[in-house]
């Protein structure tokens, strides 16, 4: 794949994962809003997020539109602040990679209860 | 990917230069603090009282200054990525510098709210 060809295609993946973002972080906004109310407590987050599969679909979604439109932010910025460094790419890769694999242990943690 | 154009006063004097710039500082920001936010729900995975642990640490002063300010930073990102979309893929109306007034407002609205809410 040529490099027009793969910028072209970063750029229209990382709009489609705003798009999702953008609902998803209107949604997560109010939770947040609603969840702070009186303080956090883990009796409450896990009393709403434990065995529930909607809000671990929903969080889900989340980690992976995260999983695309952040790296490619961090790789554009860097690729224009240190173009000859050559970090960008694996830098990116290694914030794909842990947004990924700790996001999705997240979701799976506070599905479970850590009673897997 | 080609490194970014030399921009003079003028340029960045534009209201479009400081969307450009929040919606990138805000970014970066959201960026740096998404693994370590996993990492910490991930803790959940230890059970009740290990995730009771690790959240023991948003009772702390800073790390709450610091999710009030990460609220601040999602909602210009959220509004500012807004704008950004209708620029791009709605019907061309110029740079859409009312949409920059209502995310700074949005915001602050924001911040407010979670101070709010938050005690």
């Amino acid at each position: 794949m040529s490099a027009g060809v793969l910028q072209a295609k970063l750029w229209y993946a990382q709009r489609i994962s705003a798009m999702v973002l953008g609902i998803c972080v209107a949604i997560h906004l109010l939770i947040i809003f609603y969840a702070i109310r009186g303080g956090l407590s883990v009796q409450e987050i896990l009393g709403r997020t434990q065995g529930n599969i909607l809000f671990a679909i929903f969080y889900e979604v989340f980690v992976l539109a995260c999983f695309v439109h952040a790296p490619i932010g961090l790789a554009n910025i860097l690729q224009e602040t240190f173009p000859k460094t050559g970090i960008a790419r694996p830098l990116s890769w290694i914030l794909a990679l842990m947004i990924l694999i700790l996001g999705t242990t997240a979701v799976v943690g506070v599905y479970t209860g850590g009673q897997i | 990917m080609s490194s970014r154009p030399r921009l003079d006063y003028r340029a960045k004097s534009h209201l479009s230069y400081f969307a450009y710039a929040c919606h990138r500082f805000s970014g970066l920001l959201l960026a740096c603090f998404i693994p370590l936010h996993f990492l910490m729900l991930s803790q959940s995975l230890r059970g009740a009282q290990g995730f009771e642990q690790s959240l023991a640490l948003t009772d702390i002063w800073i790390f709450k200054f610091g999710e009030w300010v990460l609220v601040i930073l999602l909602a210009i990102h959220l509004a500012g990525g807004v704008r950004l979309l209708m620029i791009e893929f709605g019907p061309w109306n110029g740079l859409r510098k009312g949409w920059i007034q209502l995310s700074i407002l949005f915001a602050i609205a924001c911040g407010l709210l979670f101070l709010y809410f938050a005690n």
